[in-house]
């Protein structure tokens, strides 16, 4: 084919700007593990939240107003008077909870599947500090709609540096710039929130990617496919990334947006814990509301700081929480990577963390009471447990054998085909025939009206089957 | 610092107690669609909270848009005399004098219904009762100490608070003493209406967002559905 005017302008441009190079190395020509189950969603997911949430506060700094006499009644505009602006703040507000849910479920994929273990050290640290950095910019951020629990809640957790010894009421001071949170603080903030912080999230974004695809992606068997190469040296249990892996992103990707629009459109509030009653009252310093509580992804480190009796020691504590993340690929002693083909112990101490994890957030939302405070303490016993004493329990416990090629995947398909076939069979279980005590008809046909009852016993016996089936999961 | 710390726990108490727990709230029939309901509840609140409350963030041209009445309609029905269809809901209340005569100023309502929820302030309007040890004389089950005086009591006539005990536990039970010019139906309605009003001002859009949310979630359905037939496509061969 004669190259065209264009194609020689493309030449041109590639001659000199390695496009393709890098469109290969990270895309067509960078090798993932083939058997990616439902948790290998959520990283991409999270790199669509993160441009979701760059291009909607983009939009929304064009009509907010950093300034304490503005800001809450210029949200007010924007939600009101600026088209669309409900839509584009509805998905900012959103976005910054699906965020978290998103890296959340990340995080805990990296758990199960020993992600954070040689060679993945790093990706570790940087997905770490990832976390760190969107922490602060969601801290920041929620203080810019200037609501009575955006003041109150940066109020609360700024107050915490003033629990350091020696420095620590100059240091809160210097943080907030005036003695209270003010005019200052919320511009400071503003200016972190919409350059500062972000440009650290994609910088580490973009060295997380980068220390991935040097080492190559971990995968549900916790195996190394580079281990097993074919003459080409492609390994062979993977396939490129482009483009098998983002076509099958796409399709998380629209099942995230259901979900993410379902939000949007009809419930934006989550009853108060995406975007807080409280805080559609203006910022008022004369007036503390009467339940102080962050929005729920700081709430299991909220809980943290409250179950421990002094200030100090609290905020040690919470930031303890989050450090003691950072150690997992040292402290983690086990040789095995995948949970599944790790010991007993591993899975149950697990279990107890998602359990006090999941237990601490929602006590962080709640008041204090001294029944709440002494759970509280509980489950940050266990929390520290699962990490402090994960040096021991990880070294003898027994694994069992690791295969050499990654096992088979069992399609959605397949999965559902087989639900399909014992479906007649579970519903015969858990329900019984009885004869249909109907008035109308014919005398002569009663009794052979059958009405199907849910049957107490067989039902039972699924519970049971079930409780079984899980106990011996955790083994 | 330790002054401040100091103020803020005093006001965390006094405001602690105005907690309204253990008073179950009454339910409110809230239909956004319901433009006759809209309408009136926005005459009530022009006439009986616009006095003192402004919603500063409504504009009645947006009313009038939403709820679909005639422009003029809304200035000579609605808006107070003088209001112009582009300005946004402003009490005429001046703010010193607001201070001077409630220790606060009164707050406005645009997202009333947002922070306390219909169901609070349903129950709020209903729950006045006599109360002589307060300034106006009436007090709030629902908040109690409330620094508002009752605006509907000629509507609703006045009630009395009583101690009431059951097995269960004591609670309070409010009993009209005379009834004022609406029967308890019709106030009930009335209240209800305002609710409703205050309901669209919280957010306008509601309604709109629903209506666009079923094309949204239709065309995600589709776009997932095609998402995952090119998924199979590719992936047929890997085994």
């Amino acid at each position: 084919m004669k190259p065209t005017r264009l194609s020689e302008c493309g030449n041109w441009v590639l001659d000199r700007f390695p496009v393709t190079k890098f469109w290969n190395d990270h895309m067509a020509h960078y090798y993932a593990p083939k058997n990616f189950n439902i948790w290998y969603f959520f990283g991409s997911l999270a790199l669509l939240v993160l441009v979701n949430q760059i291009i909607t506060g983009i939009l929304l700094t064009m009509n907010y107003k950093p300034d304490a006499k503005l800001a809450f009644d210029s949200v007010e505009y924007i939600m009101r008077d600026v088209p669309w602006g409900w839509l584009v703040r509805y998905m900012h507000s959103t976005g910054a909870s699906a965020f978290f849910i998103v890296v959340y479920l990340h995080m805990f994929r990296a758990l199960i599947y020993g992600s954070f273990k040689h060679p993945r050290e790093l990706i570790w640290i940087f997905g770490m500090l990832l976390f760190v950095a969107l922490m602060a910019e969601a801290f920041m951020g929620y203080l810019l709609p200037w609501g009575q629990m955006s003041f109150w809640g940066a109020q609360v957790i700024i107050s915490l540096f003033s629990a350091i010894p020696v420095i620590g009421d100059d240091l809160s001071l210097w943080i907030r710039g005036d003695y209270v949170i003010a005019d200052a603080t919320l511009n400071r903030f503003f200016a972190f929130h919409v350059i500062a912080v972000p440009l650290v999230l994609v910088m580490l974004v973009f060295m997380h990617l980068v220390a991935l695809h040097e080492v190559g992606s971990n995968n549900p068997d916790g195996i190394e496919i580079k281990a097993s190469k074919d003459p080409w040296g492609h390994p062979i249990d993977g396939i490129p990334f482009h483009p098998y892996y983002t076509v099958k992103d796409l399709v998380g990707v629209g099942v995230f947006l259901l979900f993410f629009a379902t939000v949007i459109f009809y419930m934006p509030e989550v009853g108060g814990y995406f975007l807080e009653h409280a805080n559609f009252i203006p910022a008022d310093p004369m007036k503390t509301p009467e339940h102080i509580a962050p929005v729920w992804y700081f709430t299991p480190f909220y809980s943290i700081l409250r179950a421990i009796p002094d200030k100090f020691a609290g905020v040690i504590g919470m930031g303890g929480s989050i450090v003691v993340l950072f150690l997992m690929p040292w402290l983690d002693r086990c040789p095995v990577k995948s949970i599944r083909y790790r010991g007993g112990i591993f899975k149950k101490a697990l279990f107890l963390f998602v359990v006090s994890f999941l237990a601490l957030g929602y006590l962080g939302t709640q008041p204090v009471t001294p029944v709440a405070t002494t759970m509280a303490r509980l489950f940050t016993t266990i929390y520290f447990g699962f990490f402090l004493l994960m040096p021991i329990y990880t070294r003898w416990e027994k694994t069992k054998p690791v295969p050499r090629r990654l096992t088979k995947v069992h399609s959605l398909e397949e999965q559902l085909h087989a639900i399909e076939e014992q479906l007649p069979a579970f519903i015969e279980e858990i329900t019984e025939l009885k004869p249909a005590s109907t008035e109308i008809g014919d005398a002569a046909f009663k009794g052979t009206f059958f009405n199907r009852r849910p049957n107490p016993k067989g039902i039972a016996h699924v519970i049971s089957r079930v409780a079984i089936k899980l106990k011996g999961s955790l083994d | 610092m330790k002054n401040l710390k100091a103020l803020l726990l005093l006001l965390m108490l006094s405001f602690g107690a105005n907690a309204s727990e253990g008073v179950e709230l009454q339910s409110a029939d809230i239909d956004l669609s319901d433009n006759a309901s809209l309408q009136r509840g926005a005459q009530h609140f022009v006439t009986y909270c616009l006095g003192c409350h402004s919603a500063k963030h409504m504009r009645y041209l947006r009313f009038a848009l939403d709820a679909n009445i005639d422009k003029e309609k809304v200035l000579k029905d609605i808006a107070p005399e003088g209001a112009s269809i582009y300005d946004q809901i402003h009490s005429a209340m001046n703010k010193h004098d607001a201070e001077k005569w409630f220790g606060v100023q009164p707050p406005d309502l645009s997202l009333i219904a947002r922070s306390r929820g219909a169901d609070w302030l349903y129950s709020y309007l209903k729950s006045y009762y006599i109360d002589p040890s307060r300034p106006f004389g009436v007090n709030n089950l629902v908040f109690e100490d409330t620094a508002m005086p009752n605006p509907l009591w000629q509507l609703q006539g006045e009630q009395h608070a009583e101690a009431r005990k059951t097995i269960y536990g004591e609670y309070t039970k409010l009993v009209l003493d005379e009834p004022g010019k609406l029967s308890e139906k019709e106030f009930d309605l009335f209240v209800n209406d305002l609710v409703n009003f205050l309901v669209y001002v919280g957010e306008p859009v509601q309604l709109e967002r629903e209506r666009l949310g079923k094309y949204v979630i239709f065309f995600l359905l589709i776009f997932t559905v095609i998402a995952y037939l090119l998924k199979k496509e590719y992936w047929k061969d890997v085994d």
